[in-house]
């Protein structure tokens, strides 16, 4: 088991990492996918560089930098979040290669959002949309549903959901078959036209104008994100951001939430500080636990 | 603090018919999010017992109640007047963002 578990690997997440490891707690950072970070060209406005650096250095010369104090850095998609109780560890992260156990975890991922530019999703959120397998699969039992999406996130929320519901299929739309196979899933890659129905989800159109009937629309589009984490364990999200007070704290004990995630300034400056906070909170936290 | 524990048998009475606003969380034991919006429906019982009653559905026992009001996502946190859902909240909400709309 391990202290912290961080997820994500960029200016909030290693700075986190820095104070929680040399506090000696052994801290995990997994992390997938470009930080945004990677992608800026060249960083002109983050204090001790004279001519700049490129966001993909600091990038890098972050996670090396957490490395060589000792944090393990695990390059891993990670697809559920688990609040554990009555037990030693109360985090568990399940990512596509295994499952890690903390006793803090800190998210720290970023706020890229997946939300699939189809017509009819955001009308019917709440009215057969769903971003939630987890949560929202005992409304749909004996009930024809689809979830949207084609990588491991989306076949996680199919496992979650293949017990429960009546049938599963997995839309695609338009991407390239997952692989995965199932007798009981169908897979479908054709481009998507709409959500449609009356008062709730009733139908998915296709481009290509075949209709499929359908109760629920579970939306597992590209990685789960903070957004999708955070709704499953029950933290509290506001204009997808999520809520945190100035020490970084959720409102969930021992989950912290830091950088881009957390909203405001969308800059390394405010990341490292942001970062800086929740693990000198992680850090309070976990004496707290071992002294009482 | 009092919170109800509502029932399809006593949800007329206790909602439909009520003199006051009611704030009602339609939730399940299984549920880890609605562990989480559990103490902030606590938090806005103590704070506002003057004004309005607050209320709990447990949807495993009360499928009814969740399907007469359409719940297909838990918690989900509704506000009644005069018998007729006004508001509704999907997912763990901001206790300030209850409040603003009570």
């Amino acid at each position: 088991m391990y202290d912290v578990i961080i997820i994500g690997a960029g200016p909030a997440g290693v700075s986190a990492s820095l104070y929680t490891q040399r506090a000696n707690l052994k801290t995990l950072i997994i992390y997938y996918g470009k930080s945004s970070l990677q992608k800026a060209e060249n960083i002109e406005n983050y204090y001790g560089f004279e001519h700049g650096i490129s966001g993909k250095d600091l990038y890098e010369l972050g996670i090396r930098q957490a490395q060589n104090i000792g944090v393990e850095v695990k390059g891993q998609e990670v697809v559920n979040v688990e609040q554990l109780i009555n037990e030693d560890a109360r985090f568990r992260v399940t990512t596509v290669e295994g499952k890690y156990e903390s006793k803090a975890l800190i998210f720290a991922m970023g706020n890229e959002k997946n939300r699939p530019k189809i017509k009819g999703i955001e009308r019917f959120e709440g009215k057969g949309v769903s971003y939630c397998a987890v949560c929202d699969g005992f409304f749909y039992r004996n009930k024809d549903v689809v979830v949207l999406g084609s990588g491991n996130y989306a076949i996680s929320e199919v496992n979650e959901l293949i017990n429960v519901v009546k049938s599963v299929a997995i839309l695609t739309n338009g991407e390239s078959s997952p692989e995965f196979r199932a007798d009981n899933v169908k897979i479908e890659t054709k481009p998507i036209e709409e959500i449609t129905g009356k008062d709730r989800v009733e139908e998915v159109r296709f481009k290509d104008g075949t209709t499929l009937k359908t109760s629920g629309v579970f939306v597992a589009q590209g990685v789960a994100g903070s957004l999708d984490l955070a709704k499953k364990l029950g933290v509290i999200t506001k204009n997808n951001n999520i809520v945190v007070n100035e020490n970084m704290e959720t409102n969930m004990q021992g989950l912290y939430a830091c950088g881009d995630c957390v909203g405001g300034l969308l800059q390394v400056s405010k990341a490292v500080g942001d970062g800086a906070k929740a693990g000198m909170e992680a850090i309070k936290f976990i004496r707290k636990i071992h002294n009482s | 603090m009092n919170i109800l524990k509502l029932t399809e048998e006593c949800f007329e009475r206790e909602v439909l018919k009520a003199d006051k606003p009611v704030l009602v969380d339609f939730y399940a034991d299984w549920c880890g999010p609605c562990r989480m919006m559990s103490p902030i429906i606590d938090e806005i019982a103590e704070e506002k017992q003057d004004v309005i009653k607050v209320g709990k559905v447990n949807v495993d026992e009360n499928q009814e109640l969740a399907i007469k009001y359409d719940v297909s996502s838990i918690p989900t946190i509704m506000i009644f007047r005069n018998g007729i859902p006004v508001k509704t909240f999907i997912g763990v909400t901001d206790k300030t963002e209850i409040l603003e709309n009570l």
